[in-house]
């Protein structure tokens, strides 16, 4: 049995999640069920980060991936993301790297610059 | 000297959405005062994602977040005002403001909105010891360097205290490929959200030091920089305890050590502040002492949850347009008090006006981390209503809804956490 605070919202519910059946108890919604099975069998997160950007009111913009990606590839899209730059306009959505490190994830913009 | 109906002061998560909820009420001549050249606030520098799951039922980093609310106001004929910063605010709503492209000017607002959000605590508030050298810095200042200007503060890093700001500075910095050493906090608990703690702190390995604190930090005497910090255990009383200290090699301090409400234009305005939230007393229709002048979001109380940030300032500027549209309320009020393990309510007072209409929400956090209790709601002795919670946690701000109707014989009422009943 593992113990964990769902990360889905600011809510952070209480789980216990079976390893063995892989059932869930403590969530107060299904996202909370879908956490508890990822977290024991394939941990993702969502990776929020910047990159170069050229012609904008900043040097800097804001991108994320567009889904959760597994825990261990976090620095993998880190270190993609030092080879991008960008030329001002940007809108949110815009795709800067698709289909990363062999999977369906995409790099997306998240500031209108 | 300028007029307009309704003048928001502040142009961050609050002031759009007042904004916003004013417009939808049928004032049309609305201007907000922003002293950035950006409208959105901190929004703009809180790139992680965890954003508006409440208002917009969907997950959004900050920038997309502020960003739907600009387009929101972008389809209004609200006008905004950037660049310019407001000096001085009076009681009977004249604001004085300077910007580089219009000067100096007076604007008058049938009514206001104070959104003016909330600063940092720095090193200076909370008095730490040691030599005055670079490398220290709130987490907000790191935060927006970071992700605004492109500038990384630091290599090795240590953070005192473990609000939200921190934990997400914790992994923002390893990201950048700093390392954090360790997180530093003065209570025996987390002040910052669950969710935070583990996918920034334990996600990264970063050691959370509970009933901790920096006692000393020591400058590299070649180049003025920080190169050590000391941390020493404290007791219950939160005083380091001698004989505990340990020496901790970093070249950067980050302080995530709480946030202030900004007020200074609401005390020029003589409206009267409350010492628990720091920000001013209002009434349910969250108005100040002063009549037409309304507070919401981080002045008014800091929130965790710029959801509820936006859905407090919409609830303002429909206020304000009711204000403008039916003119000043009056009527006996209700006091609100916090008892037992509640630190402070909002509103403070509420009008025994429209009674038989609706309900009121009381907001409040409690004082220390609690689980099964009720919270109750009591007036004249008696229990007027009770809300079970599992979780309580001062990091977490809780609300409670009240019909107004249970109000009419009643003078005061009371918040309390009390024990689940058998």
């Amino acid at each position: 049995m593992r113990e964990l605070i769902c990360i889905n919202c600011p809510r952070g519910c209480h789980l216990k999640v079976d390893e063995k059946t892989l059932t869930v108890t403590g969530n107060s919604c299904p996202r909370g069920k879908t956490y508890g099975i990822s977290e024991v069998t394939n941990p993702v997160r969502v990776v929020t980060s910047t990159v170069k950007i050229t012609g904008g009111d900043s040097p800097r913009v804001s991108v994320k991936t567009d889904k959760p990606i597994s825990k261990g590839k976090i620095f993998d899209v880190m270190h993609l993301l030092d080879e991008v730059e960008l030329k001002s306009p940007v809108n949110i959505g815009d795709v800067v790297l698709p289909n990363i490190l062999g999977t369906d994830v995409n790099i997306v913009v998240t500031k209108k610059m | 000297m300028i007029e307009h109906e309704l003048v928001i002061i502040g142009g961050g998560p609050a002031g759009l959405s007042a904004a916003y909820g004013a417009y939808q009420k049928g004032v049309k001549d609305i201007l907000i005062v922003e002293r950035d050249v950006r409208l959105g606030g901190i929004l703009n520098q809180c790139i992680h994602n965890g954003f508006g799951l409440h208002r917009f039922k969907e997950e959004l980093t900050g920038p997309e977040y502020a960003q739907r609310y600009l387009d929101l106001i972008n389809e209004t004929k609200v006008q905004i005002k950037s660049d310019t910063m407001v000096l001085d605010l009076t009681k009977d709503r004249i604001i004085h403001c300077i910007s580089a492209k219009d000067g100096y000017q007076t604007i008058r607002g049938k009514a206001v909105i104070l959104a003016m959000g909330c600063r940092e605590r720095t090193r200076g508030a909370i008095c730490i010891p040691g030599d005055r050298c670079a490398g220290i810095y709130t987490a907000g200042a790191a935060q927006k360097y970071c992700n605004i200007d492109g500038f990384l503060v630091g290599k090795k890093v240590l953070i005192l205290g473990s609000g939200d700001i921190g934990l997400i500075m914790a992994r923002r910095m390893v990201l950048e490929g700093s390392e954090v050493v360790a997180d530093v906090e003065l209570c025996p608990y987390s002040n910052g959200l669950n969710r935070n703690v583990v996918q920034c702190l334990e996600d990264y390995n970063i050691p959370l030091y509970l009933s901790h604190t920096v006692t000393e930090v020591i400058a590299d005497e070649k180049n003025g920089r920080l190169k050590e910090v000391t941390i020493s255990k404290v007791d219950e009383n939160k005083k380091p305890i001698p004989g505990t200290e340990q020496h901790i090699e970093c070249d950067t301090l980050l302080l995530s050590v709480g946030l202030i409400p900004e007020n200074e234009l609401s005390q020029n305005a003589e409206i009267e502040i409350d010492p628990r939230t720091k920000g001013p007393i209002v009434y349910d229709n969250l108005e100040t002492s002063a009549p037409g002048i309304f507070a919401c979001g981080n002045v008014l109380h800091v929130h965790d949850l710029v959801d509820f940030v936006s859905m407090e300032a919409e609830r303002a500027g429909v206020n304000a347009a009711e204000f403008l549209q039916k003119g000043e309320l009056t009527g006996p009020l209700v006091k609100v008090e916090n008892h037992e393990l509640v630190g402070y309510t909002v509103p403070q007072y509420i009008r025994k006006v429209d009674l038989d209409d609706g309900y009121v929400q009381i907001f409040f956090r409690v004082r220390a981390p609690m689980k099964n209790k009720r919270i109750v709601l009591t007036a004249n002795g008696e229990e007027l209503a009770s809300f079970p919670r599992l979780n309580l946690a001062p990091a977490e701000m809780e609300n409670v809804k009240i019909k107004k109707s249970k109000l009419k014989d009643v003078d005061m009422i009371g918040v309390s956490i009390q024990e689940m009943k058998k």
